[in-house]
């Protein structure tokens, strides 16, 4: 790679990439404290749903099956794609970002179905605090993919236009921290909404 | 690739980034590990949500577990998170990060709970009224 590079080794100076990678880490962790506020807040409310409908009526399991099977498969390209960028193999990392897209496409659409399906059933955000906090919890988790595959295409389109740069190296590195926070996010979620909630 | 590019020197490693003896044509390998210990996870999570099979009151308890375990299995494989010299840093920032995420957590239980119980005739109230 280009030599003229920064210094490779400069005594007591971390290098870019970790640098940067450190910070985009602490990022995540303050993300992950703020899904904590809102997962506390769910759990408060979780039995008031003040005579409507509970978690117990509302979700359907098949339905988070699939979607954790997207998220699970697509974290998995996601780390495919980071394989191909460090390899600086140009298929290998478009077509797992591509995979990855398309995983994280059908988890959206799911998503989005069945809060569209849950509104309709008179059961939307305003009906209990129980639903208030649901759409807030689930639906932050739901915006943060939104974001994520946006980001997604501007790393495809950047590496597309600009090759495996190491700044656009840096960009994917923090990209795959980002994917694959949401999917341990969502973990939580489908155990302790879907799977508890379903149950109870 | 060069040095500059994984960014292996200095003695840390990046979040995200394999240990270098991993890193390469290898390291599928570990994605594909992450990939089957999670799919496990997953699957008897849900399988245990709905099973009579076991004492019902311990199916909370059983779903936290795996819960927590697949957290650590996508830390481990997918982040590489390790108890390795290089990544004493990353590790740090995330115990101090699971620290505030448990004080808020239990906090907020904690003091809900507590005011519920104090206020017994406004939660009847409210009972009444559901």
């Amino acid at each position: 790679m280009s030599a003229t590079h920064a210094p490779t080794h400069v005594s007591g100076l971390a290098a870019k990439r970790i640098v940067t990678g450190y910070g985009f880490w602490i990022f995540l962790l303050s993300d992950i404290i703020m899904f904590a506020a809102f997962f506390a807040t769910y759990a408060v409310l979780q039995d008031a749903t003040a005579g409507g409908p509970s978690g117990h009526d509302l979700f359907d399991l098949h339905n988070v099956a699939i979607e954790t099977a997207c998220l699970l498969a697509s974290s998995f390209t996601c780390g495919v794609a980071s394989i191909g960028a460090q390899a600086r193999r140009a298929w290998l990392f478009h077509g797992a970002m591509l995979v990855t897209l398309i995983l994280g496409g059908i988890f959206l659409a799911l998503e989005i179905r069945e809060f569209a399906g849950m509104v309709a059933q008179g059961a939307g955000p305003t009906r209990s605090a129980f639903l208030s906090a649901f759409f807030t919890l689930v639906g932050c988790h739901g915006l943060h993919v939104t974001a994520g595959l946006l980001w997604l295409l501007t790393m495809m389109a950047q590496v597309f236009a600009k090759g495996f740069r190491a700044d656009i190296q840096r960009r994917i590195l923090c990209f795959s921290l980002f994917w694959h926070a949401l999917d341990i996010i969502w973990v939580a979620l489908f155990s302790m909404v879907y799977l508890l909630g379903a149950g109870s | 690739m060069s040095e500059t590019e994984i960014g292996r020197h200095g003695g840390d490693t990046a979040p995200g980034d394999q240990p270098p003896e991993e890193s390469g044509e290898g390291s599928l390998g570990t994605y594909l590990v992450g990939l089957g210990l999670a799919t496990l996870l997953t699957v008897v999570s849900f399988f245990i949500a709905g099973t009579t099979l076991v004492w019902r009151p311990s199916i909370p308890i059983a779903i936290g577990v795996l819960a927590i375990a697949q957290m650590g299995v996508h830390l481990v494989f997918f982040i590489h998170i390790t108890t390795g010299r290089d990544n004493v840093n990353n590790v740090m920032a995330l115990a101090f990060g699971v620290l505030i995420v448990l004080l808020l957590i239990t906090g907020s239980l904690w003091i809900m709970a507590h005011l519920n119980h104090n206020m017994m005739p406004m939660n009847q109230l409210m009972q009444m009224q559901r």
